[in-house]
């Protein structure tokens, strides 16, 4: 059974169609690269997941339940996380408090509960070790590197049992070696059985991490391809139009 | 020998002494103690229990208002009306307390008067989206004008039944001798720094200062939290001005003008950062403290009054300057 299940998924606003009949599944443990130009509806698409916008039609299935989300709140309570592309951190705070920002641990009894300081650098430490980062959650993510910011974003999605983590953009704007890295964590998301979707505008990232590319353009799915049996060069038709569609 | 993962990020990279030199904080109590040592020296006048009175008594004031303006500081905004809403809540307590009405009904309006004010600064630069510097400048004007109507511009100094109680309240030393006003301060600074450093809502203040988007995109009730910050400030406010009520025993309607300058300079040579996202109770005390430090060792070294405001406009600018400086070293 496949974990998501997006069933003729369609948005608008206004006269604007911005998604138009859409619909795919997506299975645990797989990476999938969401292709498309800008302004072909990747995005569009991605929020009305992460519970941002509600699609004007279509039905979201979760694990075989039908999903009806109003608030984003709603999304990571079933277990759908995003990674924001600005990646949504606090430079003035720790690695560790980024990671728990909005969901806190705390000890003590009834009202009188006090931040639980070592069980959030412990456990953030335990998840940075999981991604096999360098990343130290006493540290101001101020002082860090974009992979090790990246670590962090991702983190936050490792705290609740996430099956689904959106990734918007994770490499647009870092180095090489930063990009390695980030392959990297996503694999590790993967590898726990944990499905990823994965939008980007770079070639070489969707070719290397991801097991299936979805193309869109003008609102449409335009392909949707095992990696294996597409290439490159096919993927940049789709994305522009040289190719009209394939099966 | 290799570092494994494990200790790489077991490794605490700041050490307790490092942390330490790096904190302005730190390093305005050590002026704030030279000064007080060259001035025992310098002058026969200062170390006199009397002066040390004064002086204590007189940052007890302007420090209770910056502990409510360092949470505003650390979301980023600003409160330009505390000054008048302090003037506003003394008069509040006072008319109440000269019509008859016992201390606890005066201080319970007073109260009420504070977090209603904030309230109003609260919900329209949160939800409404003015900006903060332009509805609390509005306020400046509203609650000093307020506090005019209020006493019909007179000076109120009698207090009703519960006259000496009040007077008691903000005059008094209640314990060791320690004038109270500075022990309300202690308690208020204690209150404050537990708040920012243990509760989930003193690390969502600092997340907003961080990045307001990031802690909306998070979950952190980002709204609401504004709202408080801005009730506390106002609180703060109003609690000093009923305990300056008892101190004075008179109330006047400039009471607590250019106060809000005061305030805001002793946060920010306490450390926070009018950009938001720092800022620390005891920050606000030793900048109150520094700032009367000065103001003090002026007026007993013989230097002309006017030149106050050079002293200490001149320490404003230092204290950011030395942020300046380390955030250039970082950088580079």
């Amino acid at each position: 059974m496949s974990v998501l299940e997006l069933a003729n998924i369609s948005k608008h606003f206004g006269a604007i169609q911005a998604v138009n009949d859409v619909s795919f599944s997506l299975e645990a443990g797989e990476v999938v690269g969401l292709m498309g130009d800008n302004g072909a509806g990747k995005s569009t698409l991605v929020k009305m997941i992460a519970g941002n916008f509600r699609p004007s039609h279509g039905t979201i299935h979760l694990e075989g339940k039908e999903l009806v989300m109003h608030k984003p709140a709603d999304a990571r309570q079933h277990g759908i996380e995003i990674v924001h592309q600005d990646l949504a951190l606090c430079n003035n705070l720790t690695a560790a408090a980024n990671v728990y920002l909005g969901r806190e641990l705390r000890r003590g009894i009834g009202p009188f509960r006090i931040l639980d300081y070592a069980a959030m650098y412990r456990r953030a430490g335990q998840l940075f070790a999981e991604l096999k980062s360098e990343t130290r959650p006493r540290d101001l993510v101020k002082q860090m590197s974009g992979g090790q910011r990246q670590a962090v974003a991702i983190a936050r999605t490792m705290l609740s049992q996430a099956k689904i983590v959106l990734m918007d953009e994770p490499t647009a704007a870092i180095s090489v070696r930063q990009v390695a890295e980030v392959l990297n964590l996503i694999r590790h998301l993967r590898d726990q059985g944990i499905a990823v979707v994965l939008i980007s505008h770079r070639m070489p990232d969707v070719f290397d991490v991801a097991d299936r590319v979805i193309v869109m353009r003008r609102g449409r799915k335009v392909a949707d391809k095992k990696i294996a049996s597409s290439s490159p060069e096919e993927v940049t038709g789709l994305i522009t139009g040289a190719i009209e569609q394939v099966a | 020998m290799a570092v494994t993962l494990d200790q790489t990020i077991a490794q605490k990279q700041h050490t307790f002494l490092s942390r330490l030199f790096s904190n302005q904080t730190f390093w305005v109590v050590i002026a704030v103690i030279l000064a007080c040592l060259f001035l025992s020296f310098a002058t026969d006048s200062f170390a006199t229990s009397k002066n040390l009175f004064n002086i204590t008594r007189n940052v007890t004031f302007v420090a209770i208002v910056a502990l409510g303006m360092t949470f505003v500081i650390i979301t980023g905004g600003i409160d330009l009306s505390v000054g008048s809403v302090l003037c506003l809540c003394s008069m509040v307590l006072a008319v109440t307390m000269h019509a008859g009405y016992s201390i606890e009904i005066g201080i319970l309006a007073a109260i009420v008067t504070a977090l209603a004010i904030g309230a109003f600064n609260g919900v329209l630069i949160a939800y409404v989206g003015f900006p903060p510097f332009v509805v609390t400048l509005g306020m400046l004007s509203v609650a000093r004008s307020l506090a005019m109507v209020a006493s019909n511009n007179t000076v109120v100094f009698q207090f009703g039944p519960d006259h000496q109680k009040l007077l008691a309240l903000g005059g008094g030393a209640w314990l060791f001798g320690i004038a109270n006003p500075v022990l309300y301060m202690i308690i208020l600074a204690l209150i404050t720094g537990f708040i920012l450093r243990w509760t989930k809502f003193g690390r969502h203040i600092f997340a907003i200062g961080g990045n307001e988007h990031a802690a909306t995109l998070t979950g952190v009730p980002v709204k609401q939290i504004k709202v408080a910050v801005y009730m506390i400030s106002a609180l703060s406010a109003g609690l000093a001005g009923i305990i300056q009520t008892g101190w004075l025993g008179a109330v006047t309607t400039n009471l607590g003008t250019g106060m809000e300058l005061q305030v805001i300079a002793a946060t920010v040579i306490g450390g926070a950062n009018l950009a938001g996202g720092v800022g620390t109770a005891l920050g606000a005390i030793v900048g109150a403290a520094l700032i009367e430090v000065i103001r003090n060792s002026l007026g007993l070294l013989g230097i002309n009054a006017f030149w106050q405001g050079t002293f200490i406009g001149g320490a404003i600018i230092l204290a950011v300057l030395f942020d300046r400086i380390r955030n250039f070293r970082r950088s580079d």
